[in-house]
């Protein structure tokens, strides 16, 4: 797709995100706003994936780490052609396939289920791993918050991907600063992450601006580029994007937007839609 | 009396994992830097590029474990039962339960009988933690026949199962031409019509002691081995409780929510019974050797015998 495309894609997949977290009245819009982009990158452009035959074993995979941000990850399953983009606001109800966070066994197409902080990269690491033991050409995606590394396992799987030189797989890092209790360098400080990712022998990337579509093509061709070392992109992203009363909020964290919050934030991104229209 | 064989489960895990990655591509093994103990080097030395040391990690190492079998890996992830079982729980939980994940988790050094190495090592608590996760299989074999009989229907079976090994030497009992392993079937070792002792992993032997101590004294007890703690053998304990009118249960296991919580949730709603809980009574464990220890904490046929008698 055109950079145009995608940014045009991106701001139905926030619409679905606002829209599905305030059908849920909960959720985390926050987070799923920062990285908005980078999933319908990786669904629309950087991902060897059919929705049609969602169960190739030569598939790319992808793993929700930062399982908690499912919203944005269902919206852009959904804009993809995984399921009907009206099921998004049967987000967290009961009976829904979209669970609070995602489920494999509810959704076909979801690579591994995830909602506890961690845990879903490693499981990323042990495909990637599965990939060099059959020699196959399959690459993995993962996506971390940038609270979420303060998590010890989340070094524990990159000191293993690192060893084993897993350079199929991509651990993307939404750098938008702010976790539940306030900005992530007040609450407990993971900087540098660069030079964490780096000591652990990885490739790092870092993106100075994750919502910006030519800055994630560039990063992901670099990674795609590395031999012998697993890639880490690093990317600067604002929370809430795109909302106007949401961003770089951590407030918004896990809250939903009542009915008034819901229409200005529909408003806000009727605008981006329309100034796109325009290019 | 002839010398009777004896072989720690662990070693039998580590054959038994060796034999089957002969007939199974597909077959992984895991370590977390305890290939040497938890007896899988024989399947490292075999196969190594199918066997992935994951350093001193082991909650990373479940989750490795999940990624694996997402690809259509078959993967034993190895350690000792405290490690597997408790600090690595939340993983086997979400990464592995709840996902329904075709993962093993070969747990090893279970129990008191680990002994020197003392109460931080001695894990009596992996059974009740193992069997809260729905869809968990939960496995702990009596001896070495068990125990490589398990491995391959673990490997058999689709979804996650949770197997107990022990480090110390244990007699062989089931080495017999009848003997067959199904998940779920416990297996009638003696029949009774006082009492049915009911016992797991490396006390069915020394139920099996006990029962003879007590026939000695006209007492006529039914041994039943329950090697699968999960999905109990609801038929069996219920038809035995109901026969014999009082239940015994022993394991090398805290009484709280093992084998003997099991049993009790069972007949509490389908045959009140009166049960007799032997194990380790809520007490951590201590270092010594792993034969006094279990004579200590009474789970050997003399501590058995006493407190069934003690008990009827």
């Amino acid at each position: 797709m055109t950079t145009l495309e995608l940014q045009k894609m991106a701001n139905e997949v926030r619409k679905g995100i606002v829209t599905a977290v305030h059908s849920a009245k909960a959720g985390h819009p926050g987070g799923s706003l920062s990285a908005a982009d980078v999933f319908t990158y990786l669904y629309f452009e950087e991902m060897n994936i059919d929705p049609a035959d969602p169960k190739n074993p030569d598939r790319d995979r992808f793993v929700l780490s930062k399982g908690h941000t499912a919203p944005g990850y269902y919206s852009a399953m959904a804009h993809r052609g995984y399921f009907p983009v009206e099921d998004l606001t049967t987000l967290r109800k009961l009976g829904s396939h979209l669970q609070g966070h995602p489920c494999m066994q509810h959704i076909v197409g979801i690579d591994m289920s995830s909602g506890s902080l961690r845990k879903a990269n490693t499981a990323a690491v042990g495909m990637a791993h599965s990939r060099k033991i059959d020699k196959k050409d399959y690459r993995v995606y993962t996506l971390l918050g940038d609270g979420e590394i303060q998590e010890g396992q989340v070094w524990e799987a990159a000191m293993f991907a690192g060893h084993r030189k897993l350079d199929n797989l991509v651990v993307i890092v939404d750098n938008n600063g702010l976790q539940i209790d306030g900005k992530i360098d007040d609450v407990c400080s993971p900087y540098p992450i660069d030079k964490k990712f780096e000591a652990f022998n990885f490739h790092v990337i870092n993106v100075a601006d994750g919502n910006d579509m030519d800055q994630l093509r560039a990063a992901f061709a670099e990674a795609r580029a590395t031999k012998g070392a697993p890639s880490a992109i690093i990317m600067k992203t604002v929370k809430g994007k795109n909302v106007s009363f949401m961003e770089n909020q951590a407030s918004w964290h896990g809250v939903a937007p009542n009915d008034e919050q819901y229409a200005i934030a529909m408003a806000d991104l009727e605008k981006v839609g329309e100034a796109l229209c325009q290019k | 009396m002839s010398e009777v064989k004896k072989i720690a489960t662990r070693e039998s895990y580590g054959n038994a994992l060796a034999e089957l990655g002969k007939k199974h591509e597909n077959l992984v093994v895991l370590d977390a830097d305890l290939a040497g103990a938890t007896k899988t080097g024989v399947f490292k030395k075999a196969f190594p590029e199918r066997h992935i040391d994951c350093g001193i990690a082991e909650c990373n190492m479940m989750g490795i474990a999940a990624g694996l079998s997402t690809t259509g890996k078959v993967p034993f992830a190895s350690t000792f039962a405290m490690f597997a079982s408790g600090r690595a729980f939340e993983q086997v939980r979400n990464s592995i339960g709840y996902p329904h994940m075709n993962v093993k988790i070969g747990a090893t050094h279970a129990g008191i009988s680990v002994g020197e190495d003392g109460a931080s090592h001695q894990c009596n608590e992996d059974l009740a933690l193992m069997r809260t996760i729905p869809g968990m299989v939960v496995i702990n074999p009596s001896d070495d026949v068990e125990a490589r009989a398990a491995v391959e229907a673990a490997y058999e079976y689709e979804g996650p199962v949770y197997l107990r090994f022990g480090r110390l030497a244990v007699p062989v009992i089931n080495d017999n031409p009848d003997y067959k392993f199904e998940i779920g079937k416990g297996v009638v070792l003696r029949e009774g019509t006082d009492v049915t002792i009911i016992a797991t992993g490396l006390c069915v032997s020394g139920a099996l002691d006990a029962a003879e101590k007590l026939a000695a004294e006209g007492v006529s007890a039914k041994v039943i081995n329950i090697h699968t703690i999960k999905p109990l053998d609801e038929e069996l304990v219920v038809e035995s409780a109901k026969a014999t009118g009082k239940v015994v249960t022993v394991e090398e296991h805290s009484v709280i929510g093992g084998l003997g919580s099991a049993v009790c949730d069972v007949l509490c709603a389908k045959a009140p019974t009166p049960v007799l809980k032997i194990g380790i009574q809520d007490v951590f464990g201590e270092s010594g050797a792993a034969a006094a220890l279990i004579k200590k904490y009474k789970l050997d046929g003399d501590g058995i015998y006493e407190q069934v008698k003690a008990w009827l």
